[in-house]
């Protein structure tokens, strides 16, 4: 576990598909076996230039846990960036008030930058539409969690897969375990060709759909994400797809007995509240398993674990 | 056929010549090198004829000798140039350019929202493609690509 600690973690490019491992493993270690007050002296500095209540809640969750002491902001608005200050002063400041940083902003490369700054290791919990590594560890352990297995299944992801940073993210993650993919999404919001590169490169089959009500039943996980109107450059396309992209109880009839449903949340129509109550549904679990993830990984760079 | 060749542009005694840059890139090369703002002499000839890329321009700027920091900001936007150092009025070096896998500091990230667009940050690529020319950011790890290049 020694070759995580210390390491800043800002892209799950970051991760080797063995630190990954590591990760999945400690997490199911720390939600089968809680690990008691491993972080009683440590203190977690939280700095959400932008709010995301559901990623800071879980952070501060993931520390309270296991005993340590959260500072920081829920947004830019009430620390001294209003006054003006430069990212760099900011984390260098704070730097010295804590042993890790867990930076949420809407500028891209932020974290980045702050790891490069920092003393003391940084987590990217967000940076604009660039990355949401601890996110992409929370799926994929939800994954391996349902299915037993990350190897050879057949994911589909639908909604917005063009600006989706989950979805970028998942699938580069995927990508490393044989993976069958299947896009579906509005013409406008398809999946950008770069994406598409790197699963040629890797010799991976994936098929592009606009709908996915006759397929859905070869699936082991669908991936439902949000279709947002502000995407589309016509808001007439927006009114003819709405409706499309959501995902209803009586689809998933002839779904596979160990077909899981996920989504990153916050959820909004696409996803009937009918779907709720069948054991299909995972996302609410899926959110408790970001906890785990994430106490795994900040244990794993304080090296507690 | 070297022998009864006019030379489009006069040679140097001492100093560095440019060959090969794409005609139209020129005035960039011109610009990346700051050679607008120096009291050597500077000579160059656009439109010249090139087997290789149809037309070509040549610089010649005498007493002056490139650093590789400078040279890699060339070969971004004249990959196939050549630089001859002349000394003497005899070339007794020879430099292909070739793109680094590498940069830092050279290029803008075209990514409004990017860090280096908002900070005082120096830039960094990774060279993902030399032809076409894609720069990944090592921060918002967007593609600029030879399109949307901009030279610091």
């Amino acid at each position: 576990m020694k070759s995580l600690g210390n390491k800043s973690l800002v892209s799950i490019n970051d991760y080797s598909p063995e630190e990954i491992e590591q990760i999945l493993q400690t997490a199911n270690r720390f939600e089968t076996d809680p690990p008691g007050k491993i972080l009683e002296s440590k203190v977690i500095a939280s700095l959400f230039f932008e709010p995301s209540t559901r990623t800071r809640l879980s952070f501060e969750s993931a520390v309270k846990r296991l005993g340590g002491r959260v500072i920081g902001f829920a947004d830019s608005g009430t620390s001294s960036i209003t006054k003006g200050e430069s990212l760099k002063d900011t984390i260098l400041t704070v730097s010295n008030y804590s042993d890790l940083i867990i930076i949420r902003h809407s500028i891209e490369g932020s974290a980045r930058y702050a790891s490069e700054v920092s003393p003391v290791p940084v987590i990217n919990a967000g940076d604009g539409a660039n990355q949401h590594p601890t996110q992409t560890l929370l799926d994929l352990y939800s994954i391996q969690k349902t299915q037993g297995k990350l190897d050879g299944l057949n994911v589909f992801m639908v909604g917005d897969l063009k600006y989706g940073r989950t979805v970028h993210s998942l699938i580069i993650a995927l990508s490393n375990y044989n993976t069958t993919f299947n896009f579906i999404s509005p013409g406008e919001l398809r999946l950008p060709d770069e994406y598409k590169l790197i699963l040629d490169k890797k010799g991976l089959k994936y098929y592009e759909h606009y709908d996915f009500t006759d397929i859905i039943s070869r699936a082991d996980i669908v991936y439902m994400t949000r279709v947002q109107r502000e995407r589309f450059s016509d808001p007439l396309e927006y009114e003819k797809v709405k409706n499309v992209y959501v995902l209803r109880n009586e689809m998933l009839k002839n779904t596979k007995e160990n077909l899981r449903i996920l989504h990153p949340l916050p959820r909004v129509n696409e996803i009937d509240n009918d779907v709720d109550n069948n054991p299909k549904a995972y996302y609410f679990e899926q959110a408790l398993n970001g906890v785990y993830i994430r106490q795994a990984i900040i244990a794993s760079i304080l090296n507690v674990v | 056929m070297g022998k009864t060749k006019q030379l489009s542009v006069s040679a140097i005694k001492n100093g560095t010549v440019i060959d090969h840059i794409p005609a139209d890139n020129l005035f960039t090369v011109i610009n990346i090198l700051g050679l607008e703002n120096i009291q050597n002499q500077v000579t160059f000839g656009t439109n010249l004829e090139s087997k290789k890329f149809g037309r070509k321009a040549i610089i010649k700027v005498s007493d002056i000798y490139f650093t590789e920091e400078e040279i890699n900001k060339i070969a971004l936007v004249a990959p196939d140039a050549r630089l001859n150092i002349i000394r003497n009025y005899e070339v007794v070096e020879k430099h292909e350019l070739t793109i680094p896998d590498y940069i830092e500091g050279i290029a803008r990230c075209f990514n409004p929202t990017c860090i280096t667009n908002h900070e005082s940050v120096k830039t960094k690529f990774k060279i993902i493609s030399k032809k076409p020319l894609r720069l990944k950011c090592l921060y918002c790890e967007k593609i600029t690509d030879e399109e949307h290049l901009t030279i610091i």
